[in-house]
C-alpha cells in the first residue's frame, strides 16, 4: 500500500488557539498519512484536538485558532498554499467532510434539492439542470433516501434522514477524501448501525479514503482498517483494528479505553474507566502529556517527552517502549 | 394555502373584534359628545337644542344590539359619521385624505430605513471588526437615542427656518396645483425629505443592529461553515445561507414597525404639519371630534391588523417552518 501517493498527508502538524492568556496548542506535532481507499479511525476523548486537526485539514479554522506549523497535503498539494478561490474549488472537488453536527448543518430555509444543486453548480457550473437533477436523484439513491424528499425542507426529515443527505452531499463530487468527524454521534445506535453499513458501501463503490473521527472505540475498530488514538493534541498510538482488538502492546491510554468497553459477552461486567480527566491544555503536563493519569508512569514519564517507537503495525509513543522500558 | 386560510380567518375574526370594540367603548363611557358640547355653552344652550344635537349625532335609544348591526351596517356602507371639526366632511372623507400622506411619508421612510439598514447590518457582520461595523452601529445609535420629535425640531430650525434648504411645514407648497402634475409631486417630495430623515435617522439604528447581531449569530451556524466548505461563493454564502436566516427575526421587527406607522409617528407628523392621520389625529383629540377620534383609532386597529397578516405572509413564505406549524394548527 505504501507505494502508492498518499490522499492525506499531515506533517507535524500544530494547531494553537489564541487565548487572553496566551496560546494555546490543541493539536501538538501530528503526522499521519492516509492512502487511496483506506479508512483511518482517530480516536480520543473530548478536547483532544480531534475535531481541530479535521478543520485544519480543510483548512476551516475560525477566529482564534491557526495553524501555527507544519504541513497539510492533500493529494500532493499544500491545501495552504492555495489562494481564496483555489481553495473554493479545491475543497469538496477533492476532500470533503461530514460534520459533527450534521443535524444542523443543512440549511433549514433551502430544501434539499436546492442545497445539493448549490453544491454541485459551485463546482460544475457548465452541468445543465437536468444533469444536475439526475446527479442529486443518483445521490438519494445511494444513500437510500426517497427521491421525493429532494423536495423536502430539512424540518421535514428525521434526524438520520438528515444525516444520509450530509453524506449524499459530502460525496457529491466523487471526492478522494471525505473527512467524518463523528458522523453518528446524535443518532440512536440502530440508525447508526444503519448509516455507518451504507458508509461502508458506498465506500466500496465509490473508492475513497475516510478519515473517520470518533470517541466511540468499537466502532472505529470496526469500520477502520487502520487506527489513530489521539491524546492531548498528539497521536499516541498508530495501530491497525486488528492489532488494537487483539494485541497485547498498546499504550497505556489505548489499554485504558479498551478495559472502558463494555463486554457484552463476558461474565466479568466490571467496566474500568481511566482515572482523571483530560489534562488542561494551558497547564500541559511536562514531560509525557499521560502520566498524571497513567498506572504505570515511570521518572523519566515526568520530565521526557516520549517518542514514537515502532511496532510491528505503526507505532507507541511511549516510554514503556523503549529499550530501557519494561515492555521495549 | 392553508396557512393562507389559517392566517386570513385569523384577521377577519381580529378585525370584527376591533370593530366590537370600537362600538362598545365609547358607548360604555359616562356622557355623550353632545353633552360636552352642551357642557361647553355653560348654559347658554337650551336642553332642546341638546336634544336636537343628539338627533342629529344620530344617538338613538334603541337596544344595544340594534345599534350594534346598525353600526354594522354603516361601516360597511363607508358612512363612518361627520366629523364635527370640519364639519359637514365625513370622517371617511378626512380619512381618505390624510392616509396616503402617512402612508407615503412614513411608509416610504420606514422600508427604506428598513432596507439601508438590513443591507449595512449584513455587510458589516460579514466584515465584522472593520471600520465600519466599529463606527456605524455606534453613530447611528447616537440619533435613534434622540426623541424624534426633538431631532426633528432641531432638523427644522436648522436646515428650514436658519439655512433655508427646506419648507418648514406642510405636505406640499400652496402654490402648486394638486394632482398628478410634475410641480406638485415635486414639492410633496421636497416637503417629504425633512420628515422622512427624522424617520430614517430615528429608527436605522435598530435595523443595522439587530440585523449585525443575528447576522453574527447565523453565519457561526454549522450550515453556513458546511455552506462554505462545500465550495458556495461568498455573495450565495452571505445572502442565501446567512442572511436568509437572520432575517426572519428582523421580519417580527418589521411587523411591529409597519403597524406602528400609522398611528405611530403622531409628533413627527406634529412637528411638520404634515397632513397625515397622526397630525388629524392630535386635532381630532383636541378638538374632542368624537367620531373622527372612533374613525381613526378603528383606521388604525385595521391597518395594524392588516399589516400584520401581509407579514406573516411574508414569514411563511421565507420560512418552510412557519408555514408547517400554520397548517398542523
Amino acid at each position: 500500500m505504501d507505494e502508492k501517493t498518499p490522499v492525506l498527508e499531515i506533517k507535524d502538524l500544530s494547531v494553537s488557539y489564541q487565548t487572553p492568556s496566551g496560546f494555546v496548542e490543541a493539536v501538538r506535532g501530528v503526522n499521519l498519512t492516509l492512502y487511496p481507499e483506506e479508512i483511518i479511525g482517530l480516536v480520543g476523548e473530548s478536547g483532544s484536538g480531534k475535531s481541530t486537526m479535521a478543520f485544519a485539514v480543510m483548512r476551516l479554522l475560525k477566529g482564534e485558532a491557526t495553524v501555527t506549523g507544519g504541513l497539510i497535503k492533500v493529494l500532493g498539494k499544500d491545501v495552504y498554499s492555495l489562494n481564496k478561490k483555489e481553495l473554493r474549488l479545491f475543497r469538496w472537488d477533492q476532500m470533503a467532510m461530514v460534520f459533527q453536527s450534521a443535524m444542523s448543518a443543512l440549511n433549514p430555509v433551502m430544501t434539499v434539492e436546492k442545497q445539493i444543486f448549490d453544491t454541485i453548480l459551485s463546482h460544475r457550473p457548465q452541468m445543465s439542470r437536468q444533469e444536475v437533477r439526475t446527479r442529486a436523484e443518483e445521490l438519494m439513491d445511494m444513500v437510500r433516501i426517497d427521491r421525493k424528499h429532494l423536495k423536502s425542507f430539512p424540518h421535514e426529515l428525521s434526524g438520520g434522514m438528515r444525516q444520509r443527505i450530509v453524506i449524499a452531499i459530502a460525496i457529491a463530487l466523487h471526492p478522494k477524501m471525505v473527512i467524518m468527524d463523528e458522523p453518528t454521534t446524535a443518532l440512536d445506535v440502530v440508525v447508526q448501525r444503519s448509516i455507518l453499513n451504507q458508509i461502508k458501501e458506498i465506500q466500496k463503490t465509490e473508492k475513497f479514503s475516510i478519515l473517520f473521527i470518533s470517541h466511540d472505540f468499537s466502532l472505529v475498530a470496526e469500520m477502520a482498517t487502520r487506527v489513530a488514538i489521539m491524546y492531548a493534541g498528539r497521536i499516541v498510538e498508530m495501530t491497525d483494528s486488528q492489532t488494537l482488538k487483539l494485541g497485547e502492546r498498546h499504550h497505556p491510554y489505548t489499554d485504558g479505553l479498551l478495559r472502558a468497553i463494555p463486554q457484552l459477552t463476558s461474565e466479568d461486567v466490571v467496566i474500568e474507566g481511566i482515572s482523571g480527566n483530560p489534562p488542561d491544555l494551558k497547564l500541559l503536563p511536562s514531560g509525557c502529556a499521560f502520566h498524571p493519569r497513567c498506572a504505570l508512569a515511570m521518572e523519566r514519564c515526568k520530565t521526557e517527552m516520549p517518542i514514537p517507537h515502532p511496532q510491528p503495525i505503526g507505532y507507541i509513543e511511549c516510554h514503556l517502549y523503549s529499550e530501557e522500558g519494561s515492555r521495549g | 394555502m392553508r396557512y393562507f386560510f389559517n392566517r386570513l380567518g385569523f384577521l377577519i375574526l381580529s378585525i370584527w373584534a376591533a370593530i366590537t370594540l370600537n362600538f362598545i367603548l365609547p358607548r360604555l363611557m359616562p356622557g355623550n359628545p353632545a353633552e360636552t358640547i352642551f357642557a361647553k355653552f355653560q348654559g347658554h344652550m337650551q336642553p332642546s337644542q341638546l336634544h336636537a344635537m343628539e338627533l342629529q349625532f344620530g344617538f338613538s335609544n334603541k337596544p344595544f344590539i340594534l345599534q350594534y348591526f346598525q353600526y354594522l351596517g354603516s361601516l360597511l356602507t363607508g358612512h363612518w359619521g361627520l366629523s364635527y371639526t370640519y364639519y359637514p366632511t365625513s370622517v371617511s372623507q378626512i380619512i381618505v385624505t390624510s392616509l396616503p400622506w402617512t402612508i407615503g411619508l412614513l411608509g416610504i421612510a420606514t422600508v427604506i430605513s428598513v432596507v439601508v439598514g438590513t443591507l449595512v447590518g449584513i455587510l458589516i457582520a460579514w466584515r465584522r471588526g472593520g471600520i465600519a461595523d466599529s463606527t456605524l452601529p455606534i453613530a447611528t445609535m447616537f440619533f435613534q437615542s434622540m426623541p424624534l420629535f426633538w431631532l426633528g425640531l432641531v432638523l427644522v430650525y436648522f436646515l428650514a427656518f436658519t439655512l433655508n434648504w427646506f419648507p418648514m411645514f406642510h405636505g406640499y407648497s400652496s402654490s402648486v396645483n394638486v394632482g398628478w402634475n410634475w410641480p406638485f409631486i415635486s414639492s410633496v417630495i421636497y416637503h417629504g425629505i425633512l420628515p422622512a430623515i427624522v424617520v430614517f435617522l430615528g429608527s436605522i439604528s435598530g435595523w443595522i443592529i439587530g440585523m449585525r447581531n443575528n447576522m453574527i449569530n447565523t453565519l457561526g451556524e454549522d450550515y453556513v461553515v458546511f455552506a462554505e466548505a462545500k465550495g458556495v461563493s461568498n455573495s450565495r454564502l452571505i445572502f442565501m445561507y446567512a442572511a436568509r436566516n437572520a432575517l426572519l427575526p428582523q421580519v417580527t421587527s418589521l411587523a411591529i414597525a409597519l403597524s406602528s406607522i400609522v398611528g405611530g409617528q403622531i409628533l413627527v407628523e406634529q412637528v411638520f404639519s404634515y397632513p397625515g392621520i397622526g397630525y388629524q389625529l392630535t386635532n381630532a383629540v383636541s378638538m374632542e371630534d368624537y367620531p373622527l377620534i372612533q374613525g381613526m383609532f378603528l383606521i388604525i386597529a385595521l391597518s395594524v391588523l392588516l399589516v400584520n397578516f401581509l407579514v406573516d405572509m411574508l414569514y411563511g413564505r421565507l420560512d418552510p417552518r412557519v408555514r408547517r406549524r400554520g397548517t398542523e394548527s
